[in-house]
């Protein structure tokens, strides 16, 4: 059952849950969503890795992903605590607006 | 055949669930959708043969990192931040089209350097002998315990690091209350 989806399948689906994170990255001006959509681009490269890691066979590619979902965790825990600080000095969640080192 | 169909059902809730979270004004949609394409890559991620990364996954990404978002967005009243009267901008359009360059890019680079390697002895036979948590569990212990050992810094540093934001913004709002 498993073998019938071929390896590129996975690969192009992670291409383009990539490629619609990146836009949602440059489309939108919430910072939250913009957030969210790193989010998203990152597990488009945990499929990307483990798509390659059945194809090779091998248990590496599980143990980046494992990494990348640490890092992650890290890197959306300190951005939403930082955009809560943003946020009692000033109230904006929209990146335009967020331009106090601006010289 | 059902492997095929249930692959692109899943591929299909997965993409549409991606873009409704770049599509949806209100943010609590937008997190709702989030955590659609992390249940549905979690699925994928079974069928992948990695089923610890698919419990890991929900684990983590759906039961934490959504929630995490759900919170300062209700945190920060910040449903309705962006009064957006229409997508179809000439700004919008010219990054659909920048994006859409970029997955030509990933595509072609994937498709044309395709990595052919020495297959290694990860099986779905020798999983389903062995069982999966044990396979990965043994090569993260062994031949990457070091990596293993550095996100257990970096996990600590990242607790650090957020007790020491909250602690700064409670002491910010003590010194306005006194001020006051």
């Amino acid at each position: 059952m498993i073998d019938q989806v071929p390896v590129s399948y996975y690969l192009l689906l992670g291409a383009i849950l990539f490629a619609i994170g990146a836009g949602g990255v440059l489309i939108r001006q919430n910072v939250i969503v913009i957030l969210m959509c790193v989010e998203m681009m990152m597990n488009a490269v945990n499929l990307t890795f483990l798509a390659f890691s059945r194809y090779l066979e091998s248990a590496t590619g599980q143990i980046f992903v494992f990494m990348i979902m640490a890092v992650a965790a890290v890197e959306v825990a300190i951005g939403l605590a930082l955009l809560v600080e943003l946020n009692r000095h000033k109230p904006a969640v929209n990146v335009d607006e967020i331009n106090s080192l601006k010289g | 055949m059902f492997g095929q169909t249930l692959f692109f059902i899943l591929a299909a809730i997965a993409i549409g669930a991606a873009l409704g979270v770049i599509f949806n004004k209100n943010l609590v949609h937008s997190a709702l959708c989030l955590l659609l394409n992390f249940g549905v890559l979690a699925v994928l991620f079974v069928m992948l043969n990695a089923q610890f990364l698919g419990i890991v996954q929900v684990l983590v990404y759906a039961g934490a990192i959504v929630v995490l978002f759900l919170f300062v967005v209700m945190l920060l009243g910040a449903e309705l931040g962006e009064r957006v009267t229409t997508w179809l901008t000439l700004r919008n359009i010219i990054f659909v089209g920048l994006s859409l360059v970029l997955l030509t890019f990933v595509g072609t680079a994937v498709f044309e350097n395709f990595i052919y390697g020495a297959k290694g002895n990860f099986t779905p036979e020798a999983v389903q002998q062995v069982g999966q948590v044990q396979l990965v569990g043994t090569v993260l212990f062994t031949d990457y315990v070091l990596s293993f050992q550095m996100v257990g810094v970096l996990l600590s540093v990242g607790v650090i690091g957020v007790i020491w934001l909250a602690q700064h913004l409670e002491k910010g709002k003590m010194g306005r209350e006194k001020s006051q």
